[in-house]
């Protein structure tokens, strides 16, 4: 039975409501830290995970999306703007991994969360996070889904910031903001290019509406647009991408954005927010691949943001900041996969990846429960503390670094695949990128594995924080199930999901090449290639090769880690500086380039000629006043001596020239 | 005697008046100097009565018409009647020194200036 136009609004609708509902009644009106605003939030979204499936289900053996007339909100001159739902194949995985991510990660929040002041406050957020996302997967209009692309980096902002009393965290939600809003303007002038050549589109048979997603997927394959046009729109769109993925140049924010509640890192870097870029790419992938200026663009950057992020991942301490810099550096895997026209691998690695990196963010904040740090320098020996946490951390590890046969190893294989089939000179070099990439993936994901859970346990907090006041207790022990059981849940999707791309046979119910084929629909045409074996062996070797480093380095001690960072001082300073771009951004763009010189002119402007303008004006009139006051003694007999002077004066004029 | 000399005897006492009434700071000075001006204004006013009309009569005799006549008197009148307007502001305007003397002990014009503050 196909879903109803309705049940699909509410995939939208329940988180939404879910937050009204936790921000005007449960917060004013019920004690703040009752566990109802958990469990509202679950219900919402794990209804609408059912109606997310139910509206996956509608869409299987369907090439066209469903064909749901959006509805009139307003009239921008003679070009209507409607809202509407675009429920296509693409849609519909994106919303069940949205909403299932997103339950997980909230059953997850009600332990890591329980006792803090802000228990309601970060359930009505997350509703809101999670209603945006999905809102922005199923907006049809490129104006509507603006509107929840902002809406998504508010609630990034809110929930980076969520501990906004500390500095770091205010600092790390305002760095999030800023610098994907610089992003952002990419798209936002895209959608201002399209609105202000409306002409084109309207003048087809039948007319075509510039802002509506599927009449620009019908634009570029009339190739009414210009090369150029595609190109720029392309490239427009592909900003806001680039701004919201953490893709290079605009990475910086996504370390920082660790300041926020784990379970938020987990839900911004598995299923929202940088998902969000991903998906918009893949949203206007016809446009796309109209220009291959664009996709070599989207290709490049991706290919180099995958392996610059991970060389940065090795040499991180702080393990959300080595999983931080893991997801950049897969973001770049889908930005390369889409960029090669790999959009059925680009989409198969989101959904993988949406379930292992949920879970290694879970077992960081897991681990956190326990240690009291984030810091790996003061862990180690967790994994007999803490089974589950290790059991599920290594599965999606190995997911992580591509081992047979988690998710990770398929998504990932399917991308080398379709690099080195594609041919080429760009999808040579984001080949070799990708695979360089997979060497330093298994690396450092297995050397936070044996930093964290191997050998000895270092202290925790109580080391790290060694004189320097209070620490967190250090209480070794696995956390409550209600924290494990979501990891337990993903840990089975990290290592079942990526049979659901069959790449090999048939498996049952599950039909073979299943999410590229039902990917794959009228508008964006493709095949998944066929597995090839050699591939498989070469880059498993690879990650093999990575995760025996790892081992060598930091859990049989053969080779020094120290030695080699001493070896290797430049190389290990410049990396674990995280190549200055910090240094670079704030240092020289945002105090050179920006305080002193834009703002200092403008900051000479306003002083000098504005103030100056506003003071002189001020000026003129007190001076005045005050030359005027002196004449005003208060004494009448000098009034009456002017009075009379006065009288002399218009009498001598009078009888001089009268 | 005639008109023009007693227009400047009357000018030469107004003025007198006037720079006592300007440059003064006893109250009772200006005081003294707003008389002067009066009858200043008041020789003025006799001396124009008793040479104009006359004068004017005597150079049309036929002309005896009323309005001629009415205006005979005038000036006296208006100079009986400013001397008794003075005597009743002079007694006004002493009495308004004494008042200010009791409060301030000081009859200068210059210290008088509450109401600029």
């Amino acid at each position: 039975m196909q879903i109803p136009e309705l049940a699909a609004w509410f995939i939208f609708l329940l988180p939404l409501g879910s937050f009204l509902v936790i921000i005007f009644i449960i917060r004013p009106f019920f004690n703040q830290h009752s566990k109802a605003a958990g469990y509202v939030t679950i219900l919402a979204i794990a209804a609408a995970l059912v109606l997310s499936a139910w509206a996956l289900q509608s869409t299987l053996g369907h090439d066209d999306p469903i064909g749901w007339e959006p509805h009139s909100w307003l009239n921008l001159g003679d070009l209507p703007l409607r809202l509407g739902i675009l429920m296509d194949p693409l849609t519909s995985i994106m919303v069940v991994v949205v909403s299932g991510v997103s339950l997980m990660v909230q059953i997850y929040s009600l332990g890591y969360m329980r006792g803090d002041s802000g228990y309601d406050r970060y359930f009505a957020y997350m509703s809101l996070f999670t209603a945006s996302m999905l809102g922005l997967v199923m907006a049809s209009n490129i104006v509507q889904l603006y509107v929840f692309w902002e809406l998504v980096g508010l609630c990034s902002y809110l929930l980076i910031g969520f501990w906004y009393h500390r500095p770091a965290a205010a600092a790390a939600a305002k760095k999030a903001f800023i610098v994907t809003r610089l992003g952002d303007f990419g798209f936002l002038l895209a959608i201002l290019y399209l609105f202000f050549n409306a002409g084109t589109f309207t003048s087809q048979t039948p007319p075509l509406n510039p802002l509506e997603i599927s009449d620009i997927y019908q634009a570029a394959k009339l190739g009414i647009l210009g090369s150029g046009v595609v190109t720029w729109l392309a490239i427009g769109i592909f900003a806001g991408a680039v701004g919201k993925s953490g893709q290079f140049p605009l990475h910086t924010w996504l370390p920082d954005a660790m300041e926020g509640p784990t379970p938020v890192s987990a839900l911004i870097h598995a299923a929202t927010m940088v998902a969000a870029g991903v998906f918009l790419v893949a949203r206007f992938f016809p446009l796309f691949v109209e220009s291959p200026t664009a996709m070599n663009t989207v290709a490049l950057i991706g290919g180099f943001t995958a392996v610059f992020a991970a060389s940065m991942g090795l040499v991180m301490n702080d393990i959300k900041r080595v999983l931080a810099y893991s997801t950049i550096s897969q973001l770049g895997y889908m930005m390369l996969a889409l960029g090669i026209g790999a959009y059925g691998a680009a989409i198969f690695h989101l959904f993988t990846h949406a379930f292992f990196k949920a879970l290694l963010f879970m077992g960081a904040g897991s681990v956190n429960h326990a240690s009291g740090t984030f810091d790996m320098r003061y862990m180690g020996g967790l994994r007999k503390h803490m089974p589950w946490t290790y059991a599920t951390f290594l599965i999606a590890g190995l997911s992580l670094a591509g081992i047979f046969p988690m998710a990770g190893f398929w998504s990932k294989d399917e991308i080398l695949l379709e690099a080195l089939n594609k041919g080429g000179v760009v999808s040579s070099i984001v080949f070799w990128l990708a695979l360089i990439g997979v060497f330093m993936t298994a690396f450092y994901i297995f050397r936070a594995l044996f930093m964290t859970f191997e050998s000895e346990f270092r202290g925790g907090a109580e080391a790290e924080s060694k004189g320097h006041g209070e620490a967190h207790p250090v209480h070794l022990r696995e956390s409550p199930a209600v924290m494990v059981l979501p990891m337990v849940i993903l840990g089975a999707a990290s290592l079942g999901g990526g049979f659901l791309a069959n790449p090999t046979t048939a498996l049952g119910i599950i039909p073979i090449h299943w999410i590229s084929n039902h990917l794959s629909a009228e508008t964006v045409e493709f095949h998944a290639p066929a597995f090839n074996i050699g591939l498989a062996i070469l880059s498993s070797l690879v990650a093999v090769a990575g995760i025996g480093l790892a081992y060598l380095m930091y859990h049989a001690r053969r080779v020094s880690a120290e030695n080699m960072a001493r070896r290797f001082r430049p190389a290990y300073t410049l990396l674990s500086k995280k190549y200055y771009f910090d240094e670079a951004y704030e240092d020289f763009l945002t105090t050179r380039i920006f305080y002193r010189m834009i703002s200092g002119i403008l900051d000479w402007w306003d002083r000098a000629v504005v103030d100056g303008l506003v003071d002189g004006v001020g000026w003129f009139g007190r001076n005045t006043g005050r030359a005027l006051a002196l004449l005003q003694t208060g004494q009448v007999q000098s009034y009456g001596a002017g009075i009379s002077i006065g009288i002399l004066i218009i009498l001598g004029v009078y009888f001089i020239w009268g | 005697m005639n008109l023009e000399n007693i227009l400047i005897l009357s000018g030469i006492i107004f003025c007198i008046g006037l720079y006592g009434a300007l440059s003064k700071r006893s109250m009772i000075t200006i005081l003294m100097s707003i008389e002067l001006m009066f009858n200043a204004v008041n020789i003025a006013a006799v001396a124009f009565s008793r040479y104009v009309v006359p004068a004017r009569l005597a150079a049309n005799a036929a002309s005896t018409d009323e309005k001629v006549l009415q205006f005979l008197m005038t000036g006296q009148i208006f100079a009986i009647f400013i001397i008794t307007v003075a005597a009743a502001e002079v007694a006004l305007g002493l009495a308004i020194v004494i008042a200010v003397y009791r409060n301030r002990e000081t009859v200068d014009v210059s210290q008088v200036n509450l109401m600029k503050h």
